[in-house]
Order: C-alpha cells, then sequence, then structure tokens
C-alpha cells in the first residue's frame, strides 16, 4: 500500500512538471498573443526599429524539415528494404547495429564534422555564398533523422516480411517483388508515421541548424541560403544577450515549436492506434487479402512473362 | 521489373549511407585520434595535481569531462526515481482519467524538443529572479533539472515496455502464492525485468550526456574550470566542441574540439552498445 501511494507520488510529480513546463511557455509567451500591435508574427527582422517577427523563422524550420525528409523518406525506404530482403540477410544484421549506432551519436558531432567537411565543400563546389546554408544543415539532419526513420519502418516491416514470407514464397514470389508489391504497400501508416516522426526531429534539432544554417533571419530563395531555425534563435538569443526586447520572440518561437511537435505527437499517436486496431480486427484476413494481392500481382506477372516468352520465340 | 529497380535502390541508399557515415566518422577519428593523449586532457599541468584539482587546468578538456560526468550524474539521480516509478505505475494502474493524462503527456514530453526544456529552465530562474530569490542563476542544478525532464520519458516508457514484456503467468503464479502486489512487484517482477530497465537507464545516461541545446540554455560556460558547486556554471564536453569549432583562436583550440569530439562520440558509443547489447540477453 505504501510503495503504491509513493509510486502515485512520483507519478503526480511528474505530471506536475510536465503541466509545468507547458505553463510555463504559454504563459511567458502569452503577451505576444494578446498585444495586438506586436509584431511578432511578422516577416519583418529590424531590431533596431523594434520588430522582432519570426515568421521567417518559422518558415525557415519548416523548409529545412520538409528537405531533409525529401531526402530522407526513400533513403530510409531503402535501407529498410535491405533488411527486408532475404539474399542480404547476412549483412542486415549489420545495417541494423549500425543504424543502433547512428542514433547514438551525439549532435554535436555531426555538426563539428560538417563544419570542417561539408560546408567547405558546397562552398568550392557550387561557389555561392559562404557555404554555411539551408542545403548544408538539411543534409546532415538527414543523417539526424535517418535511424529514427528506419526504425520505425523496420519494426514495422520485419514481423510482416516473416508472416508473408511462406505464402510468398509458395506463390513463386521472390524476395524484392514481396517487398515492392506486398510489404510497402501495406506499410503506408508506417511510413507516415516515419515521415513525421522524422519531420518533428529535424524541426526540434538545435544544433545543426545553429551551426550550419548561418543564421541569417530571412527568407531563402534557393537552398544555397543562409536561414534561421526557430530552434536555433531560442538558442543564439539567450546566449548573446539578456534582458532585452527580443525575449517575447523567444517565448514566441518556443510556443510555436512546442505546438508544432505537440500536433505531430499526437497525429503519430492516432495513426499508431488505428493501426493496432486494425491489426487486431484483420488479423486473419490479412494473411487472406496479402494472398489476393499476391495473386493479383502474380498474374500480372506470369501474363508480363509470357508475352516476354511470345517475344523471344 | 520495378522490384528489381527497388532492390537496386535498397543498395544503393544503404551504399549511399555507408558512405556518408564512413566520411564522418572517418574524419572526425583522423582529426581526433592524433590529439588524444595527457596533454588533450590536462593540458600542461601535471596529471596527479590536475585530478586532484589542485592546479587549474587551461588547454585542457578534464574540467568538460567532470562538468558532463556530475551534470549526468545529477540528472539521473534526480530522475531516476520518478522516471520509474512512474513506469511501474503505469503498467499496473487501474484506468483512470489521471492515468490516461500522465500516459499521454508522457508521450507528448518524449517529443518534446530538446531547447524547450533549455527554454523552460531559463523561464524559471527568470520567475525566480523576479519573485523569492533574486540571486538565482542558472548553474549545474538547474541543468540537471531540466535534463532530468529530457531523460524521464525515456525511463519511464523502457521500464514500462520490460514490465510489459513478462509472461503473464508470472504474476498470476506469484498472486497464487499469495503475495501482496508490492511482494510481487518487489521480490519477481522487477527482478525479472532487471535487465530491461538497467538498459533503459543506460540509454538515457547516454541521451543526456550527448545533449548540447539543454545545458547551452541553463549554465554551461567555455570557461569555469573544474565544477565548484551546484550552484556555480561549469564546463560540459558538447558545448566545448560548439564553442570550439565555431569559435576557435588556434589550431590547439580546434585540435581540442576534435579531441573532445572523438572522447564523447567514444563514450556514447561505449554507452549506447552496452545498452542494447544488455537488452539483448
Amino acid at each position: 500500500m505504501m510503495a503504491e501511494r509513493l509510486q502515485q507520488i512520483c507519478s503526480a510529480v511528474v505530471l506536475i512538471l510536465i503541466l509545468a513546463l507547458f505553463g510555463f511557455l504559454f504563459w511567458f509567451a502569452l503577451p505576444v498573443f494578446i498585444n495586438p500591435n506586436s509584431s511578432t508574427f511578422s516577416l519583418a527582422w529590424q531590431p533596431e526599429q523594434g520588430q522582432f517577427g519570426i515568421l521567417s523563422m518559422l518558415a525557415a524550420s519548416c523548409l529545412l524539415g520538409l528537405v531533409a525528409l525529401i531526402i530522407a523518406l526513400p533513403v530510409a525506404l531503402g535501407v529498410c528494404g535491405f533488411c527486408q530482403l532475404e539474399q542480404y540477410k547476412k549483412y542486415s544484421v549489420w545495417i541494423r547495429r549500425l543504424i543502433r549506432f547512428m542514433a547514438g551519436i551525439p549532435t554535436v558531432v555531426y555538426g563539428i564534422a560538417a563544419v570542417f567537411l561539408l560546408v567547405p565543400f558546397i562552398r568550392e563546389t557550387f561557389n555561392q555564398g559562404s557555404g554555411f546554408s539551408l542545403l548544408a544543415a538539411s543534409l546532415m539532419l538527414v543523417l539526424l533523422i535517418l535511424p529514427v526513420m528506419v526504425m520505425v519502418l523496420d519494426a514495422y516491416c520485419q514481423p510482416l516480411t516473416a508472416r508473408l514470407s511462406q505464402t510468398a514464397a509458395s506463390m513463386g514470389f521472390t524476395s524484392p517483388q514481396l517487398l515492392f508489391h506486398v510489404t510497402l504497400p501495406a506499410a503506408k501508416p508506417a511510413i507516415c508515421s516515419a515521415a513525421l516522426l522524422g519531420f518533428s526531429r529535424a524541426i526540434g534539432d538545435t544544433l545543426l541548424p545553429l551551426m550550419l544554417a548561418g543564421n541569417a533571419p530571412q527568407l531563402a530563395s534557393s537552398l544555397f541560403d543562409s536561414v534561421r531555425a526557430l530552434t536555433a534563435h531560442i538558442g543564439l538569443v539567450i546566449a548573446t544577450e539578456h534582458g532585452s526586447a527580443e525575449y517575447n520572440s523567444l517565448f514566441a518561437a518556443g510556443f510555436l515549436l512546442l505546438c508544432i511537435n505537440l500536433f505531430i505527437t499526437l497525429s503519430v499517436r492516432k495513426l499508431g492506434q488505428s493501426q493496432q486496431q486494425g491489426a487486431g480486427k484483420k488479423v486473419r484476413s490479412d494473411l487472406a487479402l496479402a494472398t489476393t494481392q499476391v495473386t493479383n500481382v502474380n498474374t500480372s506477372i506470369n501474363t508480363q512473362s509470357c508475352s516476354d516468352n511470345r517475344q523471344t520465340t | 521489373m520495378n522490384a528489381k529497380l527497388f532492390q537496386l535502390w535498397c543498395l544503393m541508399s544503404v551504399a549511399i549511407l555507408l558512405l556518408c557515415l564512413s566520411l564522418v566518422i572517418g574524419f572526425i577519428v583522423i582529426k581526433g585520434a592524433p590529439t588524444l593523449g595527457l596533454s588533450l586532457y590536462f593540458g600542461d599541468t601535471p596529471m596527479l595535481e590536475a585530478i586532484l584539482g589542485l592546479a587549474p587546468i587551461w588547454d585542457g578538456i578534464w574540467p568538460a569531462c567532470i562538468g558532463t560526468i556530475s551534470v549526468v550524474l545529477g540528472a539521473i539521480s534526480l530522475a531516476i526515481v520518478p522516471g520509474i516509478a512512474t513506469g511501474i505505475w503505469l503498467t499496473y494502474a487501474k484506468a483512470s482519467i489521471f492515468k490516461q493524462a500522465l500516459e499521454l503527456s508522457v508521450v507528448i514530453l518524449a517529443g518534446v524538443p530538446s531547447i524547450l526544456m533549455g527554454l523552460f529552465g531559463f523561464t524559471l530562474i527568470v520567475l525566480l529572479r523576479n519573485t523569492i530569490a533574486p540571486s538565482a542563476n542558472s548553474s549545474l542544478l538547474l541543468s540537471s533539472l531540466c535534463l532530468a525532464m529530457l531523460i524521464i520519458p525515456y525511463l519511464s516508457v523502457t521500464t514500462r515496455t520490460a514490465l510489459q514484456a513478462l509472461p503473464k503467468s508470472l504474476s498470476i503464479c506469484a498472486s497464487a502464492l499469495g503475495m501482496t502486489p508490492w511482494q510481487q512487484q518487489r521480490y519477481v517482477l522487477l527482478p525479472q525485468a532487471k535487465k530491461g530497465i538497467v538498459s533503459g537507464v543506460m540509454l538515457s545516461i547516454g541521451r543526456a550526456a550527448e545533449d548540447t541545446a539543454v545545458i547551452m540554455l541553463t549554465g554551461a560556460v567555455a570557461n569555469a574550470g573544474l565544477p565548484g558547486g551546484i550552484f556555480e556554471r561549469y564546463e560540459a564536453l558538447p558545448f566545448t566542441i560548439f564553442y570550439f569549432s565555431s569559435q576557435y583562436q588556434s589550431q590547439t583550440e580546434l585540435n581540442m574540439a576534435f579531441g573532445a569530439a572523438l572522447s564523447l562520440l567514444c563514450f556514447t558509443t561505449i554507452i549506447f552498445s552496452s545498452a542494447s547489447a544488455m537488452a539483448r540477453r
């Protein structure tokens, strides 16, 4: 009884801490929302005239996340696919280990490697600007979000492949065909969750944008422009100044970040729940469905090979 | 045909991944390995005096190492009891609104960017300064508190997963033997789930050690020497790397940054791989 009470108290403390976090950020961001003359939600960044608009930073954060996601998603699908393929089973163990290792690499290590490796490379190859750009930060963010995305995808695809592989083999499917025609289409919800999680990790990271994106508060017109992300803005302002009018923009930025991440977390949770419910209902029909899918694909393959044969003869 | 193409793409993306990763890691190792040595950690100060804190260390990262270790220890000691207790409670408590709220907020907290924890610590100090403690300042304790909030979700989620993975028969058998719920937890369930819980603790140690955003906002500075107390500012490895890589004034400082990066990388790799080894056994 005692112990249960203790656990309950600890849980209550945790809940209070979490609520305090939300409460504080909201409370400090409140002046921005109730003050109609505030220029915080604008594109203008002119500290001399007291205009601290953070919209350009919001745009920069979203852009960074999107560019990173566009590059990372195909690669993550490829790496996850590699781990499902029968003929590479020996190597896939090592790839999974590598992915886990990647998840543990500190972001600041990626940052310092990119400052002295990627940034000079971009500067010299494209000859545009200083190299501290949207592109540099996005490319490193790709490395940062890949492990999360691959892990989410793999956690969904691995049991699915294991379940379907015998049926598929009996229907004459090769392992790549199973992967491409059955597993991947079935993994759509997992792909959505992976993309959302990757995006939120990319938006939430501070160090890479701070070290690599150049931190100019402006709208980017090309990949080689310097931008300032919301997270980097918070880091920069606190590190450099104390007690100025910029503070409001700081809390507004924090609040925006919190809202974006809240939204993404809730959507991922919703996706996962609908997945589980769906899985519970159609555990038995799943195989039947997959079999019909397999048959459909198989007939199309057969007709294709028939026509191929005809051509060769 | 498409399947074949996709197989090719799989091979290619793995190749891209390996190439990029080996470039980054290789670069850090090549730049960092030559700097490894006593002078990287202690500068010109004799080692024994430096460790005992008798002489100040100027061109070394030893204070940063000690700072990181102490801030991580602080965070773990603050987070371990609430984190694990929340995990246990969430596994065994009956459904209620409080449980739902806690569950949801732990999930949300796990997704909150780390810089917001830092911002939280910062607002806390601002608030304290304006109200009850005018002399409050960012410090080792504040960083530990914010890092603790960062790792509480990891602790409770891993604890919960480890407990849920136990076979149902275990608790049924224990209650058949007449054990109370608390006795079951204390003598049967928790010892059985120990490995999962310990690996969760190690994961959170690694997570706390690598995070830079939080400590940047809550008290890490570039030049503080060995940490003087929990209300003092301190040096930390990730912050040293960040600071010297952007504001280095000499080749020595840059070398220190690379040496620190390699040390941090080794540290987190050891922590994370032993955590996953423990989880697998």
